[in-house]
């Protein structure tokens, strides 16, 4: 615990020097400092009270905030302890209170786990659960384990890290940035400390997922549909302090869906992608079928699904050229041929 | 009866945020009644009495919206109590960015939405200061990176409270969020005696009192002037 009365007698200076990260935090704070030299007590002492009113707190209250405040720090930095090698959800009940099909999913990083049911089946309530690392305490009385043990409560609560990262096609840019201000932008969020190659790296793969290429000063909210959903999964994959990603529904993105998921696998994350597009659900190591408010079952993809991708992908090729066809204005011709060779592959 | 207090910019999504919340409570059994504030108008209290709410609607018209919830608001825990209430909630109407109609010891909730933009955590003062517990909402709509960027925003100018993410729209959120706002060992019959947690929005000036005329000869008591300067 950082002493409180050795902040209040610290100048700025020397509390910035000792917790770099606290510099936004006065920033942030409204907190008048003409002199950087001077203690937060010497500040505090000497400030009028408009600026007082600026602030809200007073020096003893100040010095409470600031010392929370590097305590979160302190533990968001710490990242050693926030790794998940594994998930592991227990069962619990369906919407009629019977226990749902199975006993316990363990799914490892690096793992991706397709989610199929109907529009309203749990999907979202499953997602939660995970999310507020249930423990028996929500409707479906599910429970979430993490590395094995019951998880730390600060996944429920801290502002900084969550446990789920989500990215669905509904999502925007709204910040009036360019590509590179943003990246930076969510870097210096993060504290790391590569931040320029990073960032040019998400920069790069975010360009190799997008159909159309796009440059670094362009604007983010001007970014095309595939563009942005491009530049999100980069993002996502490289910088997000989330463990585990939802995806949800990213058939029609204009991306290339295939190469997004081999970036957030490498990643070490846990990806969990609710889906009716074949081609992405048997991209999944498994699948889980919800309904009723309960998983009902959970089925491995098997080789001959495996098999079938392959051809779903050729179909998939077929599309996307026609859809290439007609954006360039050519005529288009029958696909007979193309088909026939799927048959007879 | 537990108190609970409500703030957050116009159209955050405290509303919403609240009736979705509430339907997770009705689930334990909880009987919860809300007052809403407002300035002008408000229609939120036929959304609350549509979704069979106990619901009273107080408009504070030429008045400060916040001046005239710290005047109202020892009556409205006696309207509560007089309804058997397990859980009251007041909602503010958020109108300046300088309220905060928070009392000490009472659970104080903001509402904010992550589409204001990310320099709002800065801009909200002692509404955000000073809360117990901050909800983000509008999640659903923004990029991950915004998300992550507006939440660590608001954690730096309020360290100590709890962040939650809420969908106002499909209810996401709003089960666990619910589960922290009742607590059985809290009781209250009275907020008489008790205090604020920071002043209210101040001003005594002679268009408090209904001048209209511009010009310096009718500006009387409170009045600060813009800097403006040489630059």
């Amino acid at each position: 615990m950082i002493s409180k009365d050795k902040l209040k007698n610290s100048s700025i200076k020397e509390i910035i020097e000792e917790y770099p990260y606290t510099e936004s935090f006065f920033e942030d704070q409204k907190l008048a400092v003409d002199d950087k030299e001077k203690t937060l007590k010497e500040i505090f002492s000497e400030l009028t009270i408009e600026e007082m009113e600026d602030v809200v707190f007073d020096l003893d209250q100040f010095a409470d905030s600031l010392s929370s405040h590097i305590r979160n720090m302190q533990e968001f930095l710490g990242e050693n302890d926030s790794i998940v090698a594994k998930l592991s959800i227990l069962a619990g009940n369906n919407k009629d209170g019977e226990k749902e099909n199975y006993e316990k999913l363990d799914i490892h990083s690096g793992e991706i786990i397709s989610i199929v049911g109907p529009t309203g089946s749990g999907k979202s309530r499953l997602l939660a659960d995970i999310e507020w690392t249930a423990q028996g305490d929500t409707p479906t009385e599910r429970q979430i384990l993490i590395n094995d043990e019951v998880p730390d409560k600060k996944w429920r609560f801290t502002g900084g890290k969550k446990l789920v990262a989500q990215l669905s096609q509904n999502m925007n840019f709204v910040m009036d940035l360019s590509v590179i201000e943003f990246l930076n932008l969510h870097a210096e969020s993060r504290l790391i400390d590569n931040q320029a190659e990073v960032v040019e790296r998400i920069f790069r793969e975010a360009n190799q997922l997008a159909g159309e290429q796009f440059g670094r000063e362009a604007q983010i909210t001007s970014l095309s549909g595939g563009q942005s959903r491009a530049l999100m999964i980069a993002d996502t994959a490289i910088l997000s302090s989330s463990p585990i990603i939802l995806i949800d529904e990213i058939e029609n993105a204009g991306i290339d869906r295939e190469k997004a998921l081999e970036l957030l696998v490498g990643e070490e994350k846990i990806v969990l992608m609710a889906t009716h597009d074949p081609i992405l659900a048997l991209m999944g190591d498994k699948r889980i079928i919800i309904n009723n408010g309960g998983i009902k079952d959970i089925i491995d993809t098997t080789a001959e699904e495996k098999e079938l991708m392959q051809e779903l992908k050729v179909l998939d090729k077929v599309l996307t050229d026609l859809r290439d066809d007609l954006r360039y204005g050519k005529n288009l011709s029958r696909i007979s041929e193309e088909l026939a060779e799927i048959k007879s592959a | 009866m537990n108190l609970v207090t409500f703030s957050g910019p116009p159209s955050s999504g405290k509303t919403a945020v609240i009736l979705k919340t509430i339907e997770a409570i009705k689930q334990q059994g909880l009987k919860v009644g809300v007052v809403k504030f407002d300035c002008l108008y408000t229609d939120d209290d036929e959304l609350y009495r549509k979704a069979g709410v106990p619901v009273k609607k107080g408009l504070s018209g030429s008045l400060c919206p916040d001046h005239y919830f710290v005047s109202n608001i020892e009556e409205v825990v006696q309207w509560g109590r007089e309804r058997d209430l397990d859980l009251l909630i007041t909602e503010s109407a958020g109108l300046c960015n300088r309220c905060s109609p928070y009392i000490k010891d009472i659970k104080a909730i903001c509402v904010i939405d992550n589409l204001s933009g990310i320099n709002t955590p800065k801009k909200i003062g002692p509404m955000l200061k000073t809360a117990d517990i901050v909800v983000i909402t509008k999640g659903d709509i923004v990029s991950q990176a915004e998300r992550e960027v507006f939440a660590s925003r608001v954690s730096t100018v309020n360290p100590d409270a709890m962040v939650m993410n809420v969908n106002g729209l499909t209810g996401q959120g709003a089960f666990e969020f619910s589960t922290l706002l009742y607590d059985q060992d809290d009781h209250i019959d009275t907020v008489t005696g008790k205090k604020l947690r920071f002043s209210m929005p101040s001003a005594m000036c002679s268009y408090c009192l209904g001048e209209t005329r511009i010009g310096e000869e009718h500006q009387l008591g409170n009045v600060r002037k813009i800097e403006l300067g040489d630059e």
